[in-house]
């Protein structure tokens, strides 16, 4: 087996024989290659958009984790104060497996992030390499129209050949982490959609139950003691019992 | 000799880097051949490491072919692999027919 390296250049190379082979017309070539790269590259600018738009979202989805962690804390507090320990013991394991959500959920924005900043440098360089094209093919088709031997375009083109190739993959390649990125973030998306966060704002209807129901019960002890106190028998009665 | 990182850039390096060039390819292709990702992922950093630290950054604009290509180290081993094949990696420079 030939190096590594020496093959890479072969294919490069077979790439650019292949089109070499194909054109007909290099001028024209060179510039639909151009305008292809440039599409290319806006599908990469969109996507890394895309990406920052999911990103949103779940730094939307944590702020509300954020909210829904407070709101634990107080109906645990609350469920004590009224000596229900099983309730505020429920509130606290919903808060607990909030705050792993919650990190789960940092650690994926962080990653996001640090992909984002990766993409960004690697769209700027893109940039810079289809702008190094676009003055390459004007050299290029010059010396063709000058000289009218396809001939003459031979080491030039193959050097825009190479160029092309490796931004092509420096491209797709970007294109491919972007839509990694995108699946990562609408995975997330999706898990909160599916309830698996949501669980602890829905499924709180019991627990809220229940504490409302002691609240309700409080009132009414509290109802009861003030009707007692008018009355000016309850307490009376209170001491005969407990004694 | 000029080398393309390839997805980078080209860089002109010395003969002396070239040598040494040389047997970390030797170690990458032994890599490939043991299908030790790890280890082929390993010699192409060191590749990549050593062609920025020493060799000459040449413009986008330098119009010559590189002598060698070294693929990125990111790439996969099946990737790799299906750099080597002509349909492989490499996107088909685009072609005016195609449009």
């Amino acid at each position: 087996m030939a190096g590594l390296t020496q093959r890479a250049s072969t294919v490069v190379k077979a790439k650019l024989s292949k089109l070499i082979g194909r054109m007909e017309d290099p001028a024209e070539q060179l510039d639909y290659s151009y305008e292809e790269q440039l599409k290319l590259l806006q599908n990469v600018k969109r996507g890394i958009a895309d990406v920052v738009t999911s990103k949103k979202r779940l730094q939307l989805q944590t702020s509300k984790l954020e909210q829904e962690l407070v709101k634990l804390e107080d109906q645990a507090r609350q469920a004590l104060a009224a000596g229900r320990e099983d309730l505020a013991r429920q509130a606290l394991e919903r808060k607990t497996s909030a705050q792993q959500q919650l990190r789960s959920l940092d650690e994926q924005i962080t990653q996001l992030e640090a992909q984002q900043e990766k993409l960004i440098s690697s769209e700027r360089q893109l940039n810079a390499k289809i702008e190094a094209f676009r003055s390459q093919k004007e050299v290029i088709k010059a010396q063709y129209s000058a000289a009218e031997a396809q001939v003459r375009i031979g080491e030039a083109a193959s050097g825009i050949g190479e160029q092309m190739a490796d931004t092509g993959l420096a491209i797709q390649r970007a294109r491919e982490k972007t839509e990694e990125m995108q699946a990562r973030a609408s995975a997330v998306d999706e898990l909160i959609a599916a309830g698996t966060l949501e669980d602890f704002t829905s499924d709180q209807s019991q627990l809220d139950r229940e504490l409302s129901q002691i609240s309700t019960s409080q009132e009414v002890d509290a109802e009861l003691a003030r009707l007692k106190g008018e009355i000016g028998t309850g307490g009376g009665e209170q001491k005969q019992l407990e004694q | 000799m000029i080398v393309r990182l390839l997805t980078e850039g080209q860089y002109e390096v010395s003969e002396d880097l070239q040598a040494r060039l040389n047997e970390l390819d030797d170690r990458a292709v032994a890599a490939i051949d043991r299908e030790d990702e790890p280890e082929l992922d390993a010699q192409l950093e060191e590749m990549w490491r050593l062609v920025q630290a020493e060799g000459e950054r040449l413009p986008d604009e330098d119009l010559r072919t590189s002598d060698v290509v070294i693929p990125p180290a990111d790439l996969t081993l099946a990737e790799t692999r299906e750099l080597f094949s002509e349909e492989g990696l490499i996107p088909d420079l685009p072609s005016g027919q195609a449009a």
